[in-house]
Protein backbone atom coordinates (compact mmCIF):
# COMPACT_ATOMS: atom_id res chain seq x y z
CA UNK A 1 0.00 0.00 0.00
CA UNK A 2 3.15 2.55 0.34
CA UNK A 3 3.86 4.67 -2.03
CA UNK A 4 6.77 6.59 -2.80
CA UNK A 5 5.95 10.57 -3.44
CA UNK A 6 8.01 13.72 -4.19
CA UNK A 7 7.05 17.49 -3.09
CA UNK A 8 9.30 20.48 -1.93
CA UNK A 9 9.53 21.48 1.62
CA UNK A 10 10.67 24.82 2.11
CA UNK A 11 12.83 24.85 -1.33
CA UNK A 12 14.34 21.44 -0.71
CA UNK A 13 12.79 18.89 -2.72
CA UNK A 14 11.69 15.96 -0.63
CA UNK A 15 10.92 12.39 -1.54
CA UNK A 16 8.94 9.93 0.95
CA UNK A 17 7.96 6.68 1.23
CA UNK A 18 3.70 7.36 2.84
CA UNK A 19 0.41 5.24 3.61
CA UNK A 20 -2.54 7.09 1.52
CA UNK A 21 -4.20 7.60 4.67
CA UNK A 22 -1.64 9.68 6.57
CA UNK A 23 -2.43 13.42 6.64
CA UNK A 24 0.47 15.61 5.83
CA UNK A 25 1.22 16.85 8.87
CA UNK A 26 2.38 13.39 9.98
CA UNK A 27 4.84 13.39 7.04
CA UNK A 28 6.39 16.67 8.22
CA UNK A 29 6.89 16.24 11.84
CA UNK A 30 7.63 11.91 11.99
CA UNK A 31 9.22 11.35 8.80
CA UNK A 32 10.75 14.55 7.92
CA UNK A 33 11.38 15.63 11.38
CA UNK A 34 9.76 18.84 10.85
CA UNK A 35 8.10 19.53 14.71
CA UNK A 36 7.00 23.23 14.22
CA UNK A 37 3.83 22.54 13.29
CA UNK A 38 1.97 20.96 15.77
CA UNK A 39 -1.28 18.01 16.02
CA UNK A 40 -3.77 19.98 18.30
CA UNK A 41 -6.84 18.68 17.60
CA UNK A 42 -6.56 16.63 14.72
CA UNK A 43 -9.39 17.86 12.90
CA UNK A 44 -9.31 21.16 11.36
CA UNK A 45 -10.37 22.92 14.40
CA UNK A 46 -7.26 24.78 15.95
CA UNK A 47 -5.02 25.10 13.46
CA UNK A 48 -2.17 24.64 15.12
CA UNK A 49 -0.91 22.91 12.03
CA UNK A 50 -0.66 25.22 9.67
CA UNK A 51 1.29 25.35 7.02
CA UNK A 52 1.16 26.80 3.49
CA UNK A 53 0.86 24.56 0.57
CA UNK A 54 1.45 26.64 -3.09
CA UNK A 55 0.99 29.66 -0.79
CA UNK A 56 -2.08 28.78 0.59
CA UNK A 57 -2.63 27.93 4.54
CA UNK A 58 -4.47 24.29 4.93
CA UNK A 59 -4.54 22.19 7.97
CA UNK A 60 -1.90 19.89 7.81
CA UNK A 61 -3.77 17.53 9.91
CA UNK A 62 -6.46 16.87 7.89
CA UNK A 63 -4.40 17.29 4.43
CA UNK A 64 -4.14 14.44 2.55
CA UNK A 65 -0.18 13.83 2.05
CA UNK A 66 -1.29 12.43 -1.33
CA UNK A 67 -2.17 15.91 -2.38
CA UNK A 68 0.77 17.41 -1.61
CA UNK A 69 2.96 15.50 -4.42
CA UNK A 70 4.81 17.60 -6.62
CA UNK A 71 3.55 21.16 -5.13
CA UNK A 72 5.18 23.76 -2.46
CA UNK A 73 5.07 23.61 0.94
CA UNK A 74 5.99 25.78 3.38
CA UNK A 75 6.35 25.04 7.14
CA UNK A 76 7.86 27.61 9.75
CA UNK A 77 10.99 25.85 9.69
CA UNK A 78 11.03 27.62 6.41
CA UNK A 79 10.75 31.30 7.33
CA UNK A 80 14.35 31.47 9.20
CA UNK A 81 16.94 33.14 6.31
CA UNK A 82 19.73 31.09 5.11
CA UNK A 83 22.05 33.35 7.70
CA UNK A 84 19.75 31.95 10.20
CA UNK A 85 17.87 34.69 11.02
CA UNK A 86 14.55 35.19 12.50
CA UNK A 87 11.72 36.18 9.85
CA UNK A 88 9.93 39.50 10.94
CA UNK A 89 6.65 38.01 11.63
CA UNK A 90 8.71 35.57 14.09
CA UNK A 91 10.77 38.86 15.41
CA UNK A 92 7.28 40.72 15.81
CA UNK A 93 5.91 38.45 18.07
CA UNK A 94 9.34 37.85 19.90
CA UNK A 95 8.32 41.89 19.95
CA UNK A 96 5.45 42.57 20.88
CA UNK A 97 4.98 39.44 23.34
CA UNK A 98 2.94 37.18 20.59
CA UNK A 99 3.98 34.08 22.12
CA UNK A 100 3.11 32.87 25.76
CA UNK A 101 2.79 28.66 25.91
CA UNK A 102 4.21 28.84 22.17
CA UNK A 103 1.99 25.71 21.12
CA UNK A 104 0.18 27.87 18.44
CA UNK A 105 2.87 30.18 17.51
CA UNK A 106 3.94 28.23 14.49
CA UNK A 107 0.53 28.07 12.97
CA UNK A 108 -0.50 31.65 13.77
CA UNK A 109 2.78 32.61 12.28
CA UNK A 110 1.69 30.98 9.03
CA UNK A 111 -1.49 32.08 8.91
CA UNK A 112 -0.09 35.63 9.29
CA UNK A 113 2.36 34.98 6.68
CA UNK A 114 -0.62 33.92 4.23
CA UNK A 115 -2.42 37.17 5.06
CA UNK A 116 0.78 39.24 4.45
CA UNK A 117 1.98 37.79 1.80
CA UNK A 118 -2.23 39.13 -0.23
CA UNK A 119 -2.76 41.99 1.89
CA UNK A 120 0.95 43.63 3.17
CA UNK A 121 -1.15 46.18 5.56
CA UNK A 122 -4.31 44.73 6.89
CA UNK A 123 -6.52 46.03 9.60
CA UNK A 124 -6.88 44.91 12.81
CA UNK A 125 -10.43 43.19 11.77
CA UNK A 126 -8.95 41.69 8.84
CA UNK A 127 -5.89 40.42 10.76
CA UNK A 128 -8.76 38.61 12.92
CA UNK A 129 -10.82 37.15 10.19
CA UNK A 130 -7.29 36.00 8.48
CA UNK A 131 -6.20 34.47 12.46
CA UNK A 132 -9.58 33.24 13.03
CA UNK A 133 -8.81 29.63 12.52
CA UNK A 134 -5.95 30.14 15.33
CA UNK A 135 -7.08 28.95 18.23
CA UNK A 136 -4.60 30.11 21.52
CA UNK A 137 -5.53 29.06 24.52
CA UNK A 138 -3.68 31.25 26.73
CA UNK A 139 -6.05 33.05 25.30
CA UNK A 140 -3.01 35.93 24.11
CA UNK A 141 -5.11 36.74 20.97
CA UNK A 142 -4.20 41.07 21.65
CA UNK A 143 -1.03 40.64 21.75
CA UNK A 144 -0.75 38.19 18.57
CA UNK A 145 -2.89 40.84 16.27
CA UNK A 146 -0.69 43.48 17.48
CA UNK A 147 2.53 41.47 16.54
CA UNK A 148 1.08 40.73 13.20
CA UNK A 149 0.32 44.58 12.67
CA UNK A 150 4.15 44.79 13.86
CA UNK A 151 4.97 42.47 11.51
CA UNK A 152 3.48 44.41 8.54
CA UNK A 153 5.45 47.56 9.55
CA UNK A 154 8.32 45.48 9.53
CA UNK A 155 7.57 44.35 6.57
CA UNK A 156 6.63 47.40 4.22
CA UNK A 157 9.88 49.14 6.24
CA UNK A 158 12.52 45.94 4.92
CA UNK A 159 10.86 46.54 1.48
CA UNK A 160 11.40 50.43 1.44
CA UNK A 161 14.69 49.99 2.09
CA UNK A 162 15.12 47.34 -0.25
CA UNK A 163 13.74 49.72 -2.61
CA UNK A 164 15.84 52.38 -1.95
CA UNK A 165 19.13 50.28 -2.39
CA UNK A 166 18.50 49.36 -5.85
CA UNK B 1 -4.20 -2.35 8.74
CA UNK B 2 -6.91 0.00 8.16
CA UNK B 3 -6.18 2.23 5.26
CA UNK B 4 -7.77 2.81 1.71
CA UNK B 5 -6.37 3.40 -1.65
CA UNK B 6 -6.50 7.06 -2.51
CA UNK B 7 -7.21 7.85 -6.22
CA UNK B 8 -6.68 10.78 -7.95
CA UNK B 9 -8.43 11.28 -11.30
CA UNK B 10 -7.57 14.15 -13.48
CA UNK B 11 -11.01 14.32 -15.15
CA UNK B 12 -14.36 14.18 -14.87
CA UNK B 13 -14.41 10.71 -17.23
CA UNK B 14 -11.86 9.34 -15.28
CA UNK B 15 -13.43 10.04 -11.76
CA UNK B 16 -17.01 8.37 -13.17
CA UNK B 17 -15.26 5.03 -14.25
CA UNK B 18 -13.00 4.96 -10.63
CA UNK B 19 -16.70 5.21 -9.51
CA UNK B 20 -18.42 2.56 -11.48
CA UNK B 21 -15.86 0.00 -10.98
CA UNK B 22 -15.55 0.49 -7.05
CA UNK B 23 -19.15 1.41 -6.18
CA UNK B 24 -19.86 1.41 -2.27
CA UNK B 25 -16.21 0.49 -1.37
CA UNK B 26 -15.73 3.87 -2.70
CA UNK B 27 -15.94 7.42 -1.57
CA UNK B 28 -15.61 10.58 -3.07
CA UNK B 29 -14.00 13.72 -1.37
CA UNK B 30 -13.33 17.00 -2.38
CA UNK B 31 -11.50 18.82 0.51
CA UNK B 32 -11.71 15.89 2.58
CA UNK B 33 -12.44 18.85 5.45
CA UNK B 34 -15.38 16.36 6.65
CA UNK B 35 -14.79 13.33 5.04
CA UNK B 36 -10.95 12.95 6.81
CA UNK B 37 -12.51 13.94 10.24
CA UNK B 38 -15.39 11.27 9.67
CA UNK B 39 -12.62 8.41 8.50
CA UNK B 40 -10.23 9.05 12.00
CA UNK B 41 -13.46 8.74 14.03
CA UNK B 42 -14.16 5.80 12.35
CA UNK B 43 -17.37 7.12 10.90
CA UNK B 44 -16.73 5.56 7.62
CA UNK B 45 -14.03 3.15 6.27
CA UNK B 46 -14.02 3.34 2.57
CA UNK B 47 -11.59 1.00 0.58
CA UNK B 48 -10.70 3.87 -2.08
CA UNK B 49 -11.23 7.10 -1.71
CA UNK B 50 -11.33 8.90 -5.00
CA UNK B 51 -10.05 12.55 -5.04
CA UNK B 52 -11.70 15.43 -7.06
CA UNK B 53 -9.59 18.07 -6.61
CA UNK B 54 -7.66 17.32 -9.21
CA UNK B 55 -10.35 17.45 -12.02
CA UNK B 56 -9.95 20.82 -13.74
CA UNK B 57 -13.65 20.69 -15.11
CA UNK B 58 -14.99 20.75 -11.19
CA UNK B 59 -13.53 24.06 -10.59
CA UNK B 60 -14.56 26.83 -11.77
CA UNK B 61 -16.96 30.27 -11.44
CA UNK B 62 -17.89 31.47 -14.73
CA UNK B 63 -20.78 34.58 -14.95
CA UNK B 64 -22.59 34.98 -18.85
CA UNK B 65 -26.42 34.30 -19.37
CA UNK B 66 -26.19 32.81 -15.49
CA UNK B 67 -23.45 32.11 -13.17
CA UNK B 68 -21.97 28.67 -13.09
CA UNK B 69 -19.80 27.33 -9.81
CA UNK B 70 -17.65 23.93 -10.27
CA UNK B 71 -18.56 21.67 -7.68
CA UNK B 72 -14.85 21.31 -6.43
CA UNK B 73 -14.49 25.00 -6.65
CA UNK B 74 -13.18 26.20 -2.83
CA UNK B 75 -15.11 28.76 -0.50
CA UNK B 76 -11.49 30.48 -0.09
CA UNK B 77 -11.69 30.84 -4.21
CA UNK B 78 -15.74 31.72 -4.27
CA UNK B 79 -14.94 34.54 -0.90
CA UNK B 80 -11.83 35.89 -3.12
CA UNK B 81 -14.04 36.19 -6.40
CA UNK B 82 -14.98 39.68 -8.00
CA UNK B 83 -17.92 38.04 -9.31
CA UNK B 84 -19.30 36.77 -5.94
CA UNK B 85 -18.58 39.48 -4.55
CA UNK B 86 -20.09 41.68 -6.85
CA UNK B 87 -23.00 40.14 -7.47
CA UNK B 88 -23.80 37.73 -5.06
CA UNK B 89 -23.28 38.40 -1.59
CA UNK B 90 -25.47 36.39 -0.07
CA UNK B 91 -22.84 33.68 -0.90
CA UNK B 92 -20.02 35.83 0.17
CA UNK B 93 -21.79 35.71 3.53
CA UNK B 94 -22.30 31.79 3.58
CA UNK B 95 -18.61 31.41 2.50
CA UNK B 96 -16.60 34.25 4.25
CA UNK B 97 -17.63 32.89 7.42
CA UNK B 98 -17.66 29.14 6.92
CA UNK B 99 -14.91 27.32 9.09
CA UNK B 100 -11.29 29.52 8.60
CA UNK B 101 -8.95 30.59 5.77
CA UNK B 102 -7.63 26.75 6.10
CA UNK B 103 -10.96 25.19 5.88
CA UNK B 104 -12.09 27.97 3.33
CA UNK B 105 -8.89 26.65 1.19
CA UNK B 106 -9.50 23.17 1.14
CA UNK B 107 -13.53 22.75 1.48
CA UNK B 108 -15.81 23.16 -1.40
CA UNK B 109 -19.02 24.16 -2.25
CA UNK B 110 -20.00 20.68 -3.81
CA UNK B 111 -18.46 18.70 -0.58
CA UNK B 112 -20.67 20.79 1.38
CA UNK B 113 -23.90 20.26 -0.61
CA UNK B 114 -23.50 16.93 -0.88
CA UNK B 115 -22.37 15.90 2.70
CA UNK B 116 -25.85 17.04 2.65
CA UNK B 117 -25.80 18.59 6.60
CA UNK B 118 -29.00 20.64 7.81
CA UNK B 119 -26.12 23.53 8.66
CA UNK B 120 -24.11 23.56 5.20
CA UNK B 121 -23.47 26.99 5.19
CA UNK B 122 -23.79 27.18 1.27
CA UNK B 123 -27.81 25.18 1.08
CA UNK B 124 -29.27 28.26 2.38
CA UNK B 125 -28.19 30.84 -0.45
CA UNK B 126 -28.12 28.16 -3.34
CA UNK B 127 -31.85 27.75 -2.28
CA UNK B 128 -32.50 31.11 -2.35
CA UNK B 129 -30.71 31.82 -5.61
CA UNK B 130 -33.05 29.08 -7.33
CA UNK B 131 -29.76 27.15 -7.96
CA UNK B 132 -29.49 23.64 -9.81
CA UNK B 133 -27.81 20.68 -9.34
CA UNK B 134 -25.97 19.77 -12.72
CA UNK B 135 -25.05 15.77 -11.84
CA UNK B 136 -23.09 13.48 -14.59
CA UNK B 137 -23.66 9.57 -14.37
CA UNK B 138 -22.97 6.24 -16.01
CA UNK B 139 -26.49 7.11 -17.84
CA UNK B 140 -24.81 10.50 -18.45
CA UNK B 141 -25.89 14.00 -17.68
CA UNK B 142 -28.99 15.45 -15.44
CA UNK B 143 -30.34 18.51 -13.35
CA UNK B 144 -31.72 18.83 -10.33
CA UNK B 145 -33.13 21.69 -8.70
CA UNK B 146 -31.76 22.45 -5.41
CA UNK B 147 -34.56 22.31 -4.00
CA UNK B 148 -34.84 18.57 -4.08
CA UNK B 149 -31.66 17.61 -3.78
CA UNK B 150 -31.80 17.08 0.06
CA UNK B 151 -33.34 14.02 1.18
CA UNK B 152 -32.61 13.69 5.08
CA UNK B 153 -29.57 14.49 7.27
CA UNK B 154 -26.81 13.40 5.29
CA UNK B 155 -28.72 11.89 2.60
CA UNK B 156 -28.88 13.17 -0.89
CA UNK B 157 -30.93 12.32 -4.24
CA UNK B 158 -27.88 11.30 -6.21
CA UNK B 159 -27.59 7.66 -7.27
CA UNK B 160 -24.63 5.16 -7.35
CA UNK B 161 -22.32 6.22 -9.42
CA UNK B 162 -23.11 9.60 -10.18
CA UNK B 163 -21.17 13.03 -9.51
CA UNK B 164 -22.79 16.51 -8.96
CA UNK B 165 -20.51 19.19 -11.60
CA UNK B 166 -21.31 22.11 -11.09
CA UNK B 167 -24.10 24.37 -10.23
CA UNK B 168 -26.18 27.38 -12.28
CA UNK B 169 -27.65 29.85 -10.71
CA UNK B 170 -30.17 32.32 -12.96
CA UNK B 171 -28.87 35.90 -13.25
CA UNK B 172 -31.37 37.64 -10.62
CA UNK B 173 -33.18 40.39 -11.73
CA UNK B 174 -32.28 44.22 -11.33
CA UNK B 175 -34.07 45.73 -8.01
CA UNK B 176 -32.51 42.28 -6.05
CA UNK B 177 -31.21 42.43 -2.61
CA UNK B 178 -30.27 39.08 -1.08
CA UNK B 179 -28.33 38.19 2.28
CA UNK B 180 -27.63 35.43 4.52
CA UNK B 181 -27.27 35.16 8.44
CA UNK B 182 -25.27 32.82 10.36
CA UNK B 183 -26.52 33.06 13.43
CA UNK B 184 -23.77 31.56 15.39
CA UNK B 185 -22.26 32.34 19.06
CA UNK B 186 -18.99 32.96 17.88
CA UNK B 187 -17.93 34.64 14.38
CA UNK B 188 -15.48 31.67 12.65
CA UNK B 189 -14.98 28.19 13.34
CA UNK B 190 -18.56 27.31 14.05
CA UNK B 191 -21.32 26.04 12.93
CA UNK B 192 -24.76 27.86 12.78
CA UNK B 193 -27.54 27.58 15.32
CA UNK B 194 -29.48 28.84 12.42
CA UNK B 195 -28.99 29.97 8.53
CA UNK B 196 -31.80 32.62 7.16
CA UNK B 197 -31.21 33.39 3.33
CA UNK B 198 -33.50 35.66 1.74
CA UNK B 199 -33.89 37.27 -1.36
CA UNK B 200 -36.03 39.87 -2.40
CA UNK B 201 -37.06 41.32 -5.98
CA UNK B 202 -38.71 44.39 -6.67
CA UNK B 203 -40.63 45.73 -9.49
CA UNK B 204 -40.10 48.52 -11.15
CA UNK B 205 -41.46 50.81 -8.94
CA UNK B 206 -39.01 49.65 -6.40
CA UNK B 207 -41.35 48.71 -3.40
CA UNK B 208 -43.72 45.69 -4.65
CA UNK B 209 -42.11 42.50 -3.86
CA UNK B 210 -41.85 40.46 -7.34
CA UNK B 211 -40.29 37.87 -6.16
CA UNK B 212 -39.51 35.99 -2.67
CA UNK B 213 -36.92 33.39 -1.53
CA UNK B 214 -36.82 32.60 2.36
CA UNK B 215 -34.60 29.62 3.72
CA UNK B 216 -33.49 28.27 6.36
CA UNK B 217 -30.76 25.78 7.48
CA UNK B 218 -30.71 24.13 10.94
CA UNK B 219 -34.72 24.33 10.74
CA UNK B 220 -35.75 20.91 9.45
CA UNK B 221 -34.28 17.68 8.56
CA UNK B 222 -32.86 19.11 5.70
CA UNK B 223 -32.18 22.62 4.10
CA UNK B 224 -35.75 24.15 2.97
CA UNK B 225 -37.53 27.03 1.57
CA UNK B 226 -40.17 28.84 3.54
CA UNK B 227 -42.58 28.57 0.63
CA UNK B 228 -45.77 29.89 2.91
CA UNK B 229 -44.02 32.78 3.96
CA UNK B 230 -42.33 33.86 0.27
CA UNK B 231 -45.91 33.26 -0.70
CA UNK B 232 -47.08 35.82 1.47
CA UNK B 233 -44.62 38.32 0.53
CA UNK B 234 -45.03 37.97 -2.96
CA UNK B 235 -47.04 41.33 -4.66
CA UNK B 236 -46.84 43.13 -1.66
CA UNK B 237 -45.15 46.04 -0.69
CA UNK B 238 -42.41 44.62 1.88
CA UNK B 239 -41.48 46.77 4.81
CA UNK B 240 -40.85 45.70 8.60
CA UNK B 241 -44.56 45.18 9.45
CA UNK B 242 -44.75 42.09 6.29
CA UNK B 243 -41.36 41.22 7.40
CA UNK B 244 -42.53 40.29 10.49
CA UNK B 245 -45.58 38.29 9.53
CA UNK B 246 -43.36 36.41 7.03
CA UNK B 247 -41.06 35.76 9.56
CA UNK B 248 -43.82 34.26 11.92
CA UNK B 249 -45.49 32.01 8.87
CA UNK B 250 -41.27 30.74 7.94
CA UNK B 251 -41.42 29.87 11.73
CA UNK B 252 -44.88 28.16 11.81
CA UNK B 253 -43.65 26.09 8.48
CA UNK B 254 -40.35 25.02 10.66
CA UNK B 255 -39.57 21.90 12.90
CA UNK B 256 -36.29 22.55 14.39
CA UNK B 257 -34.67 19.88 16.90
CA UNK B 258 -33.51 21.09 20.14
CA UNK B 259 -29.81 20.49 20.30
CA UNK B 260 -26.89 21.34 22.48
CA UNK B 261 -27.06 24.66 20.11
CA UNK B 262 -30.31 25.77 20.64
CA UNK B 263 -33.93 24.74 21.63
CA UNK B 264 -36.68 24.57 19.16
CA UNK B 265 -38.38 27.24 21.13
CA UNK B 266 -35.46 29.11 20.93
CA UNK B 267 -34.97 28.69 17.19
CA UNK B 268 -38.65 29.39 16.48
CA UNK B 269 -38.89 32.87 18.01
CA UNK B 270 -34.94 33.49 16.11
CA UNK B 271 -36.60 32.45 12.91
CA UNK B 272 -39.04 35.22 13.26
CA UNK B 273 -36.36 37.69 14.31
CA UNK B 274 -34.20 36.96 11.35
CA UNK B 275 -36.40 36.61 8.67
CA UNK B 276 -37.11 39.78 9.51
CA UNK B 277 -33.50 41.13 9.72
CA UNK B 278 -32.33 39.32 6.95
CA UNK B 279 -34.93 40.57 4.63
CA UNK B 280 -34.43 44.59 5.76
CA UNK B 281 -30.57 43.62 4.88
CA UNK B 282 -32.14 42.88 1.54
CA UNK B 283 -34.32 45.99 0.67
CA UNK B 284 -31.22 48.00 2.18
CA UNK B 285 -28.96 46.01 -0.70
CA UNK B 286 -31.68 46.22 -3.26
CA UNK B 287 -31.35 49.96 -3.06
CA UNK B 288 -27.39 49.88 -3.10
CA UNK B 289 -28.10 47.45 -6.17
CA UNK B 290 -30.02 49.89 -8.00
CA UNK B 291 -28.09 53.02 -7.18
CA UNK B 292 -24.21 50.93 -7.90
Amino acid sequence: MRRTIRFTVNGDPVEVEVQPHWPLLRVLRDELELTGAKMGCGEGECGACTVLVDGKPINSCIYPVLEAEGKQVLTIEGLVSSENELHPIQQAFLDKAGVQCGFCTPGMIMSAKALLDMNPNPTEDEVRHALAGNFCRCTGYVQIVESVRHAAELLLKNAKQTGAGE
Amino acid sequence: MRSYEYLKPTSLKEALELLGRYGEKAKLVAGGTDLMVQWKKKIISPEYVISLRNVPELSFVTYESDLKIGSATTHRTLELSPIIREHFPILLDAVSNLGSVQVRNSATIGGNICNAAPSADTAPPLLALDAVAHIAGPQGERTMPIAEFFKGPSRTALASGEIVTHFSIPRPSPNTGMAYWKHTRRKAMDLPILGVAVLLSFGQDGKTCAKARISLGVAAPTPMRARKAEAYLEGKEVDRGALDEAGKIAAGEASPRTTIRGSQWYREEMIRVLVRRTGLMCIERAKGAAHG
